[in-house]
């Protein structure tokens, strides 16, 4: 018992490691996507208020006169843009009717509800309000609901987002297609390597997993933009193309910046997980399977089919998994081979935490995706079963 | 039909290296319904000519013939035989029933016939309750039965055996030699079996080719090879014998005259010996040594160890400067009481003593 403590305690460090740096922070982001208090933290009059009213209803004046409070009180304390940013998330045009407003507050004088609307005629629309009365919940699916184009409004609806402002289904929706399609093409050029691997002489398999393991210890930023180079309308294999004149000077390939540059240069840096695990199964096929399904009367095709693909399927299995979900999280690849079409849901999580600096739309879309990933993965299990999976 | 050869090899070779010769002119023809087993120790090039054989090597240099045709470049899925492979090669993601039912598919058979023939292959070697079995839920005798009924299963001609026993214990090993025994005798298979192990190929076969060095030492019955061993390896590998050393002095009449060690004078059949002056192995059977004077060839013995083995009596002894000459008594009611350390004689009969050549 204790050496069996003892032996736990090794594993502590690295145990920690992961709690602090994976587990808390994806739980932090994961609260992000659901919390944000931004409103109810700086407007104290309203946020009881907003909460209170019903989101049919007329606004009273009371509502008006508390926010009118909010509003002078958050000018004084410069926190009136952090508002305005949250409020605009909700309502178009947010940010400006209320940090104009906020000038002016201090100098209406009651009744609110008219001066407000005399002083900007969004005030009188219930949408304002209703945009107003989802800032304020601490607790939001609106978030999650943008995730996926879906927009919850302030009277507790969920309806689908406006028809050009629908961009994340269609992001995600790419995102599971290239990654397939990467995952296809990994197979397709891996299975043959990995068995030339497999059944090559010790010392030219040592040779060979030194090409296939090479390009893993080069930086993935410089494969990406060698992929540039080659791929280019100016780039190598255009002008082979022009030299050799298979197409014209004016009318060479466009094969980077759009999407065939995200499938080429995503597939060749995926391709080793394929060809690893692969290789670990099929080093451990005996060879005689296939010489008994030749000498029961099976051709090199039947053969193959039914006797040797079958007890590949673990690696199969494996590779598949492997580079599908390292595919799906693909950030820096796309973004820069991308170009518009061959953009990812990770580069537009990017965007949303390093442009918009919309945190918590950001956490939502990477909720998201860590649900599609599970999911994907279960469907796997039940399919296929994990536990027959077979790294190597 | 039996004396036309069934399969031959005509001046086989096979290299993997382009340099060394795993077969060196290999020529072996057997006939149509014969056991017959490839003997030799692991390197001898047995597996090699039986994979020659299936079609899983090339043949480098010479032809393969079987009944008449020549395989060398047909494709083994195209011969039509039988294979056993040393660790059994059943398709671990398939049922006993699906492996058996496999060369029937890839021949287009009706589901019915299918169904009827698996069944009675697996009835044949007694394993007709584990059809829904897969391999890795059956023991390694269970397994060997299922590989025999799959490769036997679409009626080959020509069944070949690589080792099938080899990964048994020791009593299902036996068990099995006389089950495979049986299934030739009722079959009339064609039977070509690659062993190491000679009292299995002593106890199977109809005949068998001694390998050593890529090629034949002996090809014989199983009776001849044990009695009429023509080299010294042979004399060696089959059974135990006593080796001595000696010279050649003089040969009449079939019989040589040899000196042994230096030490004394013998009597033996001129074999495998070359002229006079020249080396020779002298090989006498253990059981063909008497205690006594009761020989023609007598020589003085020390006893240097008894084993009791209960049906005989084995005795090591110092003779001629060999002090590992082993001599079967078998246990009679008149048989001789020896201790450790005593002096006595023994004696052999000049047709039992075979002047062979000289091992390096």
């Amino acid at each position: 018992m204790v050496r069996r403590l003892r032996a736990l305690g090794l594993t502590i460090p690295l145990l920690a490691f992961l709690f602090a740096a994976f587990i808390i922070p994806v739980l932090v982001f994961l609260w992000q996507g659901v919390h944000d208090d931004t409103y109810a933290r700086y407007m104290s009059h309203s946020t009881p208020v907003l909460e209170a009213w019903d989101g049919v209803s007329e606004p009273t004046e009371a509502m008006y006169a508390a926010l009118q409070k909010d509003l002078v009180q958050a000018r004084k304390d410069k926190t009136v843009g952090k508002v305005a940013t949250r409020v605009n998330r909700e309502l178009p045009g947010g940010r400006s009717l209320f940090t104009s407003t906020a000038r002016r507050a201090a100098r209406l004088e009651a009744p609110y509800r008219e001066a407000m609307i005399d002083l900007k005629p969004a005030w009188g629309r219930l949408e304002t309000w209703q945009a107003l009365r989802v800032a304020a919940a601490r607790y939001t699916p609106t978030y999650l609901a943008a995730s996926v184009d879906l927009k919850y409004s302030g009277d507790g609806s969920i309806r689908r987002q406006d028809e050009k402002r629908r961009i994340h289904l269609t992001l995600f929706w790419r995102t599971i297609e290239i990654s397939a399609l990467v995952t296809i093409f990994c197979l397709l050029l891996g299975y043959p390597v990995a068995y030339l691997l497999s059944n090559l002489p010790q010392r030219s398999t040592n040779l060979l997993l030194i090409l296939v393991l090479l390009p893993f210890w080069t930086s993935i930023l410089v494969r990406t933009t060698a992929w540039i180079a080659i791929l280019q309308g100016n780039g190598v294999l255009n002008d082979l193309f022009v030299a050799f004149g298979v197409i014209g000077d004016d009318s060479r390939f466009s094969m980077v910046y759009n999407r065939t540059g995200t499938l080429v240069a995503m597939t060749h840096i995926l391709l080793p997980f394929m060809i690893l695990p692969l290789y670990a199964v099929m080093r451990t096929v005996p060879k005689a399977y296939v010489q008994a399904a030749h000498s029961l009367g099976a051709n090199g095709w039947i053969a193959f089919w039914r006797i040797y693909l079958p007890q590949t399927l673990p690696g199969i299995g494996a590779g598949v998994v492997l580079v599908f979900i390292l595919a799906t999280g693909y950030y820096i690849t796309p973004a820069l081979v991308g170009g518009q079409d061959g953009q990812m849901i990770s580069n537009l999580i990017d965007f949303h935490m390093r442009r918009s600096l919309n945190w918590p739309l950001a956490a939502a879309m990477g909720f998201v995706l860590l649900v599609l990933v599970m999911f994907l993965y279960w469907l796997y299990d039940r399919v296929s079963g994990i536990d027959r999976m077979r790294l190597g | 039909m039996t004396d036309t050869a069934f399969v031959e090899f005509d001046q086989v070779q096979k290299s993997y290296d382009g340099e060394t010769l795993a077969v060196a002119n290999l020529n072996l023809s057997i006939p149509r319904g014969e056991f017959m087993t490839l003997l030799g120790p692991s390197g001898s090039g047995k597996t090699s000519s039986l994979m020659m054989l299936a079609g899983f090597e090339t043949v480098t240099h010479g032809e393969i013939r079987l009944d008449g045709r020549s395989v060398n470049s047909v494709p083994p899925h195209q011969l039509g035989i039988g294979v056993v492979f040393q660790n059994y090669a059943l398709f671990p993601h398939m049922t006993v029933n699906e492996n058996l039912a496999f060369p029937l598919q890839v021949r287009r058979m009706g589901r019915s016939e299918i169904e009827e023939r698996v069944r009675e292959a697996l009835q044949m070697v007694e394993m007709g309750r584990f059809g829904n079995r897969r391999p890795s839920e059956l023991s390694g005798g269970q397994q060997q039965r299922a590989a025999l009924a799959r490769a036997l299963v679409f009626r080959p001609e020509l069944v070949l055996m690589d080792e099938p026993l080899g990964a048994l214990d020791r009593q299902l090993r036996e068990h099995m030699q006389y089950e495979i025994k049986r299934l030739h005798d009722q079959l009339g298979v064609t039977v070509v079996y690659v062993t190491h192990d000679q009292s299995e190929a002593l106890t199977m076969s109809t005949r068998i080719a001694v390998f050593k060095d890529g090629s034949i030492q002996q090809d014989s019955g199983p009776e001849t090879l044990y009695e009429c061993p023509e080299t010294a390896f042979v004399a060696r590998f089959i059974g135990e014998n006593n080796r001595l050393y000696g010279r050649v002095e003089r040969v009449d009449n079939g019989v040589a005259e040899v000196s042994i060690e230096d030490m004394g004078q013998g009597r033996a059949l001129a074999i495998n010996c070359s002229g006079v002056g020249t080396p020779t192995t002298l090989s006498i059977r253990p059981e063909r040594v008497f205690i006594g004077d009761t020989g023609e060839n007598r020589f003085d013995a020390v006893v240097e160890e008894l084993i009791y083995l209960g049906d005989h009596i084995r005795c090591r002894m110092r003779v001629l400067g060999h002090d590992d000459f082993i001599v079967k008594m078998p246990n009679a009611p008149d048989h001789q009481h020896l201790k450790a350390g005593q002096e006595t004689q023994v004696s052999w009969n000049t047709e039992d003593c075979r002047a062979l050549d000289a091992l390096p």
